[in-house]
């Protein structure tokens, strides 16, 4: 390769001798600079490729589409089925970030490259995490003035963008583990989906219900309990995917 | 090879005359509903094949944890086992729901929360067994599934509450004495006593179905390592 | 500075390494040879701390595997014939990422020292998707130093390789990895492996087979040398 060869006599090589006793690395205090690390990482290369983020915004532009298309809705039924429009868009856009973003690592090798660094398993399970709730919130704000256009309804509301929240929360907390598990296995992508929507379901009901409780304005006491639901479940499955990540990485 | 054990064989023999003195007690012995009729007889096995895939169940989720400490892959075996059990017999809780259903409600299925979970961690155990198939390496599959059983262990029970909780459009119906339940009846003595016989005969039918799955998961591991022994 | 004793690993009732015994001097060069399938990468994985041993005791600058993973880590750099490396960042920004990983202070100074060594300073803000393969490997190498690790393992860091670009590679592995660290290599190419290494361990079957060193080989009788490795 020509280029090569060029590129060879450049730059002479140096001999490492410089910096090398103050590169030494330091694992303590490690943890919360690589979990930036890899969110910080992530986002980068997202902004510069826009692969994952068109992809998303595309496919959930479809969908609503196709929901209207499918379901015949006067004015009166928009209301009462808008959360669910939403939140199914929401379930089935995510799906295409969670399985994109776990298979730039195990495409290059990369996972070995994080699981060589002298930091916790953890630190990658929520940088993963982290980077996930940004393009799946970015988005969700894109898609709701989108739909609120649509469909006439205003959208932009801060007791619904709590719930877009907190369930975003839930279901990238289990996908991002589960899709860390499905990228190493043979059926790769179609399994994703497979595995996470059964257990996602309590969130699904969950937001939904909040959801149609702020868009109809019902009472806050209604509201509240399916809120404590998803708070509940972001809980539970934050921790329980944090413990078990390392199961998940490690051979 | 080993010979089946003894105590399996008569474990055998006594799970199937239970299970015919269970279902003569059901079908026989006990009064005839006032009224819901004969359909209402379903419920007996109902309940015992719900409650034998809820005790597989909460094993898997048991042997997940055990298996998560201990990497022995013997309670990987133990799990597999559980959660085909629990399978098939979630599976007959279904389909008799929908058989008690039809003639009770005019529908084939209801939106019940009990009978929708059951559908739900059907499908949570048939993405596990995908999951398992797209694996190659042993120890990697045992993991893996042991952390996707403990995931839906967490997350079925959580969906059974918020079904409850939230969907007021389809109420409790699978009820027998739960006052709330559109289905509800009231059960008399004799009815009480085919009730708790189902659930002592599926408890044990369910003891002897693991129990063989078990054993044919350790002689499935035999012969892997047998031919291993040979290729080498 | 690496002590191995009796490993064996197991991928369920395959064994791939058979109780392998292997020892390295801080500041020896060893190239790991043998055929495929032989374990020489499931080998280096254990040594890199991506996997873990069945059974044996394994360690790497003075800390235990699996138990003290993390510390290892920290003075372990590793080539791989994958990159490691992500195509949308350029390579200083590849190289930021990983210097934060390994919390590395003086970060940007650094940076701008490894990329001089690998002779990619005026690539630096190139999208690592637009490099050659040769370039690729330098910078990987330039990654595997950032940290000044004091062992280095390299996986057939040659594939995929045209005889330019293995050539500059040899050049920057010589002058920039080596060092004066202990370096483990495991490799097809027997030329390479005769021009670089100081000592030639032969891995068959699971178990390392034969070793000789630089002294005891007669100039291009290694071929020779291995060949009867794997005979006997």
């Amino acid at each position: 390769m020509a280029n090569n060869v060029n590129q060879a006599t450049e730059k002479p090589m140096t001999a490492d001798r410089g910096l090398r006793s103050s590169a030494k690395s330091q694992p303590k205090g490690n943890f919360f600079k690589a979990v930036s690390a890899v969110v910080w990482k992530d986002l980068q290369a997202e902004f510069r490729s826009r692969e994952l983020f068109s992809a998303m915004l595309v496919f959930s532009l479809l969908i609503i589409l196709i929901f209207n298309f499918a379901l015949e809705l006067d004015i009166k039924t928009r209301q009462s089925v808008t959360a669910g429009v939403l939140w199914a868009t929401f379930a089935f856009a995510g799906t295409l970030g969670l399985n994109r973003s776990m298979a730039i690592e195990k495409d290059r090798g990369c996972l070995d490259g994080l699981l060589l660094a002298p930091v916790d398993r953890s630190a990658i399970y929520f940088g993963k995490v982290i980077s996930n709730l940004v393009f799946m919130l970015i988005v969700e704000i894109i898609v709701l003035p989108i739909y609120s256009v649509l469909y006439n309804i205003n959208l932009f509301q801060p007791g619904l963008l709590l719930v877009i929240l907190l369930g975003s929360i839930g279901y990238v907390a289990v996908g991002t583990l589960l899709a860390a598990m499905s990228v190493q296995t043979r059926t790769r992508d179609i399994l994703l989906p497979i595995l996470l929507f059964p257990v996602v379901i309590p969130v699904l009901l969950a937001a939904v219900k909040a959801s149609e409780g702020f868009l109809t304005g019902a009472d806050f006491p209604e509201i509240l309990l399916p809120i404590n639901l998803l708070i509940a479940y972001d809980i539970i499955f934050t921790a329980v995917a944090f413990m078990v990540f390392d199961n998940v990485v490690e051979e | 090879m080993q010979a089946k054990p003894v105590t399996l064989k008569v474990l055998d023999i006594v799970s199937i005359v239970l299970l015919g003195v269970s279902a003569y007690l059901a079908l026989v012995f006990a009064p005839t509903e006032l009224v819901m009729g004969d359909v209402q007889r379903v419920f007996y096995f109902h309940i015992g094949t719900a409650w034998t895939a809820l005790l597989g169940f909460i094993l898997a989720a048991v042997f997940s944890i055990v298996y998560l400490i201990k990497k022995d892959l013997k309670w990987d075996r133990l799990q597999v086992a559980a959660i085909e059990v629990s399978l098939v017999f979630f599976f007959i809780t279904i389909v008799l729901g929908s058989i008690w259903a039809r003639p009770a409600w005019n529908t084939w299925w209801t939106w019940d929360p009990r009978l929708t979970t059951a559908a739900v961690t059907e499908l949570i155990y048939i993405a596990y067994f995908m999951l398992r198939q797209g694996i190659d390496d042993p120890d990697r599959r045992a993991r893996f599934g042991a952390v996707y059983a403990l995931v839906g262990g967490i997350s079925a029970p959580i969906t059974f509450f918020a079904i409850r909780l939230f969907r007021t459009i389809h109420p409790v119906v699978i009820g027998g004495s739960n006052a709330e339940a559109e289905g509800s009846f009231a059960m008399t003595a004799d009815m009480r006593v085919a009730f708790f016989f189902a659930l002592f005969a599926f408890t044990v039918l369910f003891i002897d179905l693991f129990w063989n799955r078990i054993r044919l998961g350790d002689l499935q591991e035999k012969v892997e390592q047998l031919k291993l022994k040979v290729t080498m | 500075m690496i002590t191995v004793k009796k490993l064996v690993k197991r991928f369920g009732l395959k064994t791939v390494l058979r109780g392998v015994d292997f020892e390295v001097q801080p500041g020896e060069f060893v190239a790991l040879l043998g055929p495929n399938g032989a374990g020489k990468t499931t080998f280096l994985r254990i040594l890199a701390s991506l996997s873990r041993p069945s059974l044996g005791e394994v360690s790497v600058a003075g800390y235990r595997l699996p138990h003290q993973a993390a510390a290892v880590r920290a003075r372990l750099g590793v080539v791989s014939h994958l990159p490691l490396l992500y195509g949308d960042l350029n390579a200083e920004e590849n190289l930021r990422f990983y210097a934060r990983m390994y919390n590395i202070s003086n970060m940007e100074a650094r940076i701008t020292e490894v990329l001089e060594m690998v002779g990619l300073e005026s690539r630096r803000r190139d999208l690592v998707r637009t490099f050659s393969r040769g370039m690729q490997q330098r910078l990987a190498i330039g990654r595997a130093v950032l940290h000044d690790p004091d062992v280095m393992l390299f996986d057939e860091p040659y594939t995929g390789l045209d005889q330019d670009a293995s050539s500059m590679l040899d050049e920057v592995l010589k002058t920039v990895a080596v060092q004066g660290r202990t370096v483990v290599m495991t490799s097809h190419d027997l030329a390479r492996a005769e021009d670089l290494a100081t000592r030639f361990d032969i891995l068959s079957r699971g178990v390392i087979a034969a070793s000789t060193n630089r002294k005891q080989l007669k100039k291009s009788n290694l071929l020779t040398f291995y060949k009867q490795a794997l005979v006997g």
